[in-house]
Formats: structure tokens, C-alpha cells, sequence
């Protein structure tokens, strides 16, 4: 006994014991069979935190992931697009309201449309637009020189050897209204914008007078949120048509199903795999245990207080490992999505109480098993050593 | 007298061994399926990304600007270059053609709907068309490439009488706005540019599509008067994602790198052999959908890449954990052995040697077990086969015995140590 140290007469003993705070004998049964085996006792921890780890990791991940994908899934650009009704443009604070709607985080980008006249008589089309909104939305637009300064233009890869082959600057007109413009850059994107110009939106508004007809939005999250935001922009709007891109939205709700049923059956598998290793190694320590088992028996104790103490003791090995693990599986997320994602996992304590209740609930089951086997044995035999 | 002794301890212990067995079979198998799943991750999801459409397209050379404003076309349709129809089944006789899903030919035509006699584009296009390239046949069209086109009786449910035009009849698709602005059903007769053609479906595709026709490429092409006319190919490939090499000119390139360029399936190299097989033409990345395919498939990529390392830790662990535990048991038998007169190499040899039986017998058993998860995962959720490359059997059989003996090690040591005389007093 290696706590008595300097009192070690029978009274001082007695006393020490009388004035030390009271534990009953219960926990002083835990505490010891922890103590005394720490090596046991630490492999089966060790198991269990990091399955309560691995589970936790697994969890938050699934979580997460989704909402970490739909980001990237935005670089596809716009899901939504709003159109003015034939003939029409958006009310002037169309883009306010919008912005309301789906929060400033969301792209939302306007666009405004008319067919000009180069000098010898070509047309092409001419769109006014936001040129930072643009930048941000259209991350594919594969742009040599973005325009700054006024009168410069973004000129389409096509439109280029039509208006301007050398670079020159050129002329267009709408309605006899003429403009000068400089090319400051080429836009390469392989659909219809290689086809046209684009030109600032204050700037082609007071050429042409024409306000934006279209605005491009890339709503955030789920496609549930995406309907609920489509229905508010439709009462905000009533004069425009709400249209959802069903390409975009179709395409990542099929990746972005199928990523997360294969997420779903590995996580699965993976916690599954941890709990067989809890349940392997608590078995072994409880059936290493039979002696002790035993001699309770011997000793008199009921059959109750001798399930209740292992179950007690599978329960707090449970608990320690569950709350062990959750932070260090926080932690593995975290790291996950700063590899992956460049961006870390955020930590959801909603996953704690299932990481807890199943942790408790695998190192009850491996601590039952091996009682109910041995509840048939005599203690006698088990004490001969056989 | 050693095979003796292995052989009698497995048959009496059958149940322990069972349960280690068990544990191992059970490791091997979550790591041989999550393996499997992984290594066919990147091609399934590449599968599942071309249902963003198309990323290539093809043009004529020579063409002329387009000028398209909301769906309708203001270009004189005869106007500028086309290519020629009889060309097409080529694409299917590049370098990638197994990597080539599917391709659409486009042609707008603008035409003058009933008495009303206004303008609106029809396009015409293939729908499932049955073609032939040397001895091989497919067929392709806007079903495949186009996957989220929908064609319904106007209230976005599919129905049997609402179908997809055949591509050699003389129906047509309305979209469904201009349905509705011509208040036109399935099945009704309606007069484009002096034809009663059949209605016989609603299409609906989110896009410009919804406010024009979709007619088969025939039937346009016999509208403006060119037979053989198209003005561009939509083409929906599996590709590689870029990387340096991808993007570098391949005038510059010395012949080997050249070589690998070319037989890399990179957007750039697709695009370069189409230009190749289709005369006067100019083909071209879809840049929306080529170039964020590539950041998606890398990130669900390494995702599951890092799962399956948690996946192959947690069996490691649980097939160590299992191994600890049987051996840690036999305590008192290693103290009888070695009372008469084991040396601990001769009690390790014992223990490696069932260790090494076990990781085998749950190695097989395993990688079986595993190959029919991985089959189970890729039916179910991918709709196709996940295939087990034969090579990861030895692979994954050395894991399993690495990661048994690995298991088993630290447990054999300490039982090999242990004092025999407390083992067979059973103290300890």
C-alpha cells in the first residue's frame, strides 16, 4: 500500500481514514480497479477515446461537408436568374431588394442588353455590367485585363477580330447615338459571352439609356433554401420572372447526393469499425477481471451490485473516453477541412450528446457480454484458476 | 511438435480464435472496401459532374459573331460558316473517344410560328440518334449531354403522352413559356414557317431553350434549305483536371512532351483532337463547366481520401486491439511452456505462427467480404459496378498480416516476459 507512507500504526491509519473526506466503498472499488491496472485500464481508454474521436471527426465532417461543397459548387456561377418581363427593365432598386432578400454574402450581378453597330455595319451585342460583381460571380471568365479606367471595354474573344483585331480603339452606335471605346482586355469563356462586349453599367446606361434587364444570382444553401429564396424574390419582384438554372442546380444536387450517400457509408463503416475495436478491447478487460468477479461473489455480493459495479465502471470509462475523444475528433475535422477545404470545420456540439450516448452505450454492451458468460460460472472454479 | 502445438491450439480454442478471426475479417473488409471505394471515387464522380452538360464545343472556323439577346437569334440564319453533319460520327474516332459520353449537334433556324407570323428561334438537335463509326454503333443526342432538359404535357410531371420526339419524325418540342405564350398543348398542329408540324412534348431546361423550339436536326435542316448543316456540336467528355502541362501550348512542346499531352485527357488535348477529326473547325473548352469540374473532383477526391486513412486506422486498431486481447489471455500457457523448458523465441514462434494463420484465413475472408461492400456501395449509389483491381489482394493481405503482427507484437512481448511462476500460480 503505497499511500500509507509515514503513518503506518494501525491507529494512525484508523484515524487518517476517519478524517479523510468519505467515499463509499462503491467508488472506492472504481477508483481502485482503474488505478491498480492502469495498463488495462488505459488500453481500454486509449480504444475508446479514439473511437469516440473517430466518430466525432466522422460526424462533424458529414455535417460540414456538405456546406463546404455547395461553396465550391458556387464557382459554377449563378442558380438563379431574374429576367424583366418582354420589353421591360427591373426597377431601379431591384438590385437593393434582391441584396435584402438572399443577404449581401450573395452574388448578384446585373446585366443589361442591346445590339449595337460596329463602323461597317456588323452588329453585336453589347451588355452593361457590374465589372467587380461580375469578377466575383463569374470566377471561370478567363480575362486578360480587367477595365478600370472610362471608356474601356472587356471584348469577347470573336468580338475582338470583328471590332478591333489590333487592339485599336473602335466605334459603335445604337439608335445613331455613337461611342468610342478602348479595348482594355479579352474575355475567354468558350459560350456566348466570347460573342460580345462588356461595358460598365453607368457607362452603357448613358449611351444607350437602357437599365439592366437581367440580374444573375448565386443564392447559398441547401436547394430548400434556394426554392424558400426564390419565393421571396417572386413577391418582392412581381414584375420580373424568377428562373431558377435548372442546369446548375440539377448538376449539384446529383454530385452533392452522391458525395454524401459515399460519405454516409464510409463514416458508417468507420464507426462501426471503431466500436468493434472498443468492444473487443473491453471485453478483454472485463473477462481479465474474473477473479475480482469472483471473489465479490464469494465475498457475498448480490448479483445486482456486482452488474451495477461493472456496469458503473464500463460507464465512466465511456464517458472520460466519449468527452477525450470529441475534442480531439474536433480537432482531426478541423484539420480535414484545412487540408482539404482550406477552410476550417466548424466545431458543432450537436454532435457531443450521440458521440456520449453511444460511446456509453458500446462500453455497456462489452462490459455486459462478458458478465452474462461468466454469471453461469462458479466462482469456485474461476478462483482455482481454471 | 510445432505444428502440433498451432494446430491444437486452434483446436481448442476454436472460439477465441473465431472472435480474432473475426476482428481481422471484419478490418480487412472495411479496409479493402474503402480502398476500392476511393481508388473509383474520381471516376464516378467525373460520371456525375457531366450532369453539368457539356464542356466542349465545336464551331466552324470561319463563323460569323453571334448575336443572340435573350434567347432569340437576330443573326440572318444563312448567314456565316456551318459544319457538316456527315462529320460528326468521327468524334467517336479521336485518341479519348471511350472518354467521349455523348455529343449534340445544334442548328438555330429563325422561323415564323402560325398566322401571328412571329419570330422565334427552332433548334435542331439530336434527341437519342442512333449512328455508326466504323464497326462500332451508339447513340447520342441531348438526353445524354443535356441530362437536365425535361419533357413533360406542360405541368412538369413525365407522362407516356408527352415523349421526346423520334429524330427522324416531323414532331417538335415547344419550350415552355413559349407554350404558354401560344397556348399550345401536346399533341396540337401547329404551323412553323408554313409546315403543320405535331407538338409532342413541353420542354423545360431553365434556360434560353424555354422560350424557343426543339426539332430534330433533320427537320431544321430541311427548313432553312442545307441539308447536312450544323452550326456547333456540344460535346460532353471525361476529362483529367489541368494541371501545368495541361494548359502549356502544344506548338512548343519538344515530341515527348507532346506525346504525353496528347495522350493525357486533359479539356486542351480533347479539344486539339477534335479540331483534328472535324475539318474547318474550331473547338473550344466550355470554361463554366470545364474549369470548375476540376476543383470539385479534387476536393471529394481527397476527402475521401482522408476518410479512408481514418477507415484503415480504425481497423488497424480494432484487428491490434483483438490480437492484444487473445493473447494477453494465454498468460498461464506461456508460463507452462515455459516451466518446461520453452526458450521465448520458440513462445513467439508459436504466437507469430498463429497470428500469421489468423491474419491470412481473415485476409481472404476479408478482401471478400470487402470486394462485395464495395459492389453493394457502387449499386447503390452510383448505379454501376466499383471494380476491385486484382492487384490489391496481395496488397491488402500484407497489410493484414503487417498490421496482426503489428497487433500482436506488443502483447507476445509482454507475455514472453511475464514471470511464469505468477502465471501458474494465476496471479497477475
Amino acid at each position: 500500500m503505497s499511500t500509507i507512507g509515514t503513518l503506518h500504526t494501525p491507529k494512525q491509519v484508523a484515524d487518517r481514514r476517519a478524517q479523510s473526506p468519505h467515499i463509499s466503498m462503491f467508488a472506492r472499488m472504481l477508483l481502485r480497479a482503474a488505478v491498480l491496472r492502469r495498463r488495462r485500464a488505459a488500453s481500454a481508454l486509449l480504444a475508446m477515446i479514439v473511437a469516440a474521436a473517430v466518430a466525432t471527426a466522422m460526424m462533424n465532417l458529414y455535417v460540414d461537408v456538405q456546406a463546404k461543397l455547395r461553396t465550391e459548387f458556387r464557382n459554377y456561377g449563378a442558380n438563379v436568374v431574374i429576367v424583366a418581363k418582354e420589353g421591360q427593365s427591373l426597377p431601379a432598386d431591384a438590385l437593393a431588394k434582391i441584396e435584402s432578400v438572399v443577404g449581401a454574402k450573395t452574388m448578384a450581378v446585373p446585366f443589361s442588353y442591346a445590339v449595337a453597330r460596329t463602323k461597317d455595319g456588323q452588329s453585336v451585342v453589347v451588355v452593361g455590367t457590374d465589372f467587380t460583381r461580375a469578377r466575383q460571380l463569374n470566377h471561370w471568365w478567363k480575362v486578360s485585363h480587367w477595365p478600370d479606367a472610362p471608356n474601356e471595354a472587356l471584348i469577347g474573344m470573336r468580338a475582338a477580330i470583328v471590332v478591333s483585331p489590333n487592339r485599336q480603339p473602335f466605334e459603335l452606335t445604337f439608335q445613331g447615338k455613337a461611342i468610342q471605346l478602348a479595348p482594355a482586355g479579352m474575355l475567354q469563356t468558350g459560350a456566348g459571352e466570347d460573342s460580345r462586349i462588356y461595358l460598365d453599367q453607368s457607362e452603357f446606361q448613358n449611351w444607350t439609356g437602357i437599365a439592366p434587364s437581367t440580374i444573375e444570382v448565386a443564392a447559398n444553401g441547401s436547394a430548400a433554401e434556394v426554392e424558400t429564396s426564390i419565393r421571396q424574390l417572386a413577391q418582392l419582384l412581381p414584375a420580373a420572372d424568377i428562373r431558377p438554372v435548372r442546369q446548375i442546380m440539377e448538376g449539384e444536387a446529383n454530385v452533392l447526393n452522391k458525395t454524401r450517400a459515399t460519405l454516409y457509408a464510409s463514416a458508417t463503416l468507420v464507426v462501426l469499425t471503431s466500436a468493434l475495436c472498443v468492444l473487443a478491447t473491453l471485453i478483454g478487460w472485463v473477462f481479465d477481471r474474473r477473479r475480482d468477479f469472483a471473489i465479490m461473489k464469494a465475498l457475498g455480493a448480490s448479483e445486482r451490485l456486482i452488474n451495477g459495479f461493472f456496469a458503473a465502471e464500463a460507464a465512466a470509462l465511456g464517458v472520460v473516453g466519449a468527452i477525450l475523444g470529441f475534442f480531439i475528433g474536433i480537432g482531426v475535422a478541423a484539420w480535414i477541412g484545412r487540408v482539404n477545404f482550406h477552410a476550417p470545420v466548424v466545431p458543432r456540439f450537436s454532435v457531443f450528446p450521440y458521440v456520449l450516448a453511444g460511446s456509453v452505450a458500446v462500453a455497456l454492451i462489452s462490459a455486459i457480454l462478458p458478465i452474462e458468460l461468466l454469471r453461469r460460472v462458479q466462482p469456485a472454479i474461476i478462483l482455482r484458476g481454471e | 511438435m510445432f505444428p502440433r502445438l498451432v494446430y491444437e491450439s486452434f483446436r481448442h480454442q476454436a472460439r477465441r480464435k473465431l472472435l480474432a478471426g473475426i476482428a481481422i475479417t471484419l478490418g480487412v473488409a472495411v479496409a479493402t472496401a474503402m480502398i476500392a471505394v476511393a481508388t473509383d471515387i474520381g471516376d464516378k464522380i467525373n460520371r456525375e459532374l457531366r450532369s453539368y452538360g457539356a464542356n466542349l464545343v465545336v464551331t466552324p472556323q470561319e463563323d460569323t459573331l453571334d448575336v443572340e439577346v435573350g434567347g432569340v437569334n437576330l443573326k440572318p440564319p444563312s448567314d456565316g460558316a456551318f459544319l457538316n453533319e456527315a462529320d460528326l460520327p468521327k468524334i467517336r474516332g479521336t485518341f479519348w473517344h471511350h472518354n467521349i459520353v455523348g455529343f449534340s449537334p445544334m442548328l438555330p433556324v429563325t422561323v415564323k410560328v402560325g398566322s401571328g407570323a412571329k419570330d422565334v428561334t427552332l433548334v435542331g438537335t439530336y434527341f437519342n440518334k442512333p449512328l455508326s463509326f466504323g464497326k462500332e454503333d451508339f447513340t447520342t443526342g441531348v438526353r445524354i449531354t443535356h441530362p437536365w432538359w425535361k419533357v413533360s404535357c406542360g405541368d412538369g410531371k413525365e407522362s407516356p403522352n408527352c415523349a421526346w420526339p423520334a429524330d427522324d419524325s416531323q414532331n417538335v418540342l415547344l419550350g415552355e413559356r413559349l407554350a404558354t405564350k401560344l397556348n399550345q398543348k401536346p399533341g396540337d398542329t401547329i404551323e412553323i414557317a408554313g409546315r403543320q408540324l405535331t407538338v409532342s412534348g413541353i420542354l423545360s431546361t431553365g434556360a434560353a431553350e424555354d422560350d424557343q423550339i426543339v426539332a430534330p436536326l433533320a427537320l431544321a435542316q430541311q427548313i432553312l434549305g442545307k441539308p447536312g448543316a450544323v452550326r456547333r456540336v456540344y460535346v460532353s467528355a471525361l476529362t483529367k483536371p489541368p494541371d501545368a502541362l495541361a494548359i502549356r501550348d502544344p506548338k512548343t512542346m519538344t515530341p515527348e512532351v507532346y506525346d504525353r499531352w496528347y495522350c493525357s485527357p486533359y479539356v486542351e488535348s480533347i479539344a486539339y483532337q477534335l479540331r483534328e477529326v472535324i475539318p474547318h473547325s474550331h473547338a473550344e473548352q466550355i470554361r463554366q463547366v470545364a474549369q470548375n469540374e476540376g476543383t470539385v473532383l479534387s476536393r471529394i477526391k481527397g476527402l475521401m481520401l482522408l476518410v479512408t486513412l481514418a477507415a484503415l486506422f480504425a481497423s488497424a486498431l480494432a484487428v491490434s486491439a483483438a490480437m492484444a486481447t487473445a493473447i494477453y489471455e494465454r498468460r498461464v500457457e506461456v508460463g507452462l511452456m515455459k516451466a518446461l523448458g520453452a526458450g521465448n523465441l520458440a513462445v513467439s514462434a508459436i504466437f507469430f505462427a498463429e497470428a500469421l494463420l489468423l491474419a491470412l484465413a481473415g485476409g481472404v475472408a476479408g478482401f471478400s467480404a470487402g470486394a462485395l461492400l464495395a459492389r453493394q456501395i457502387g449499386r447503390s449509389i452510383f448505379n454501376s459496378q466499383i471494380s476491385i483491381e486484382p492487384v490489391l489482394f496481395p496488397v491488402i493481405l500484407a497489410i493484414a498480416v503487417f498490421v496482426t503482427f503489428a497487433g500482436s507484437a506488443a502483447a507476445i512481448r509482454r507475455a514472453v516476459k511475464f514471470d511464469p511462476v505468477f502465471a501458474l500460480r494465476g496471479e497477475g
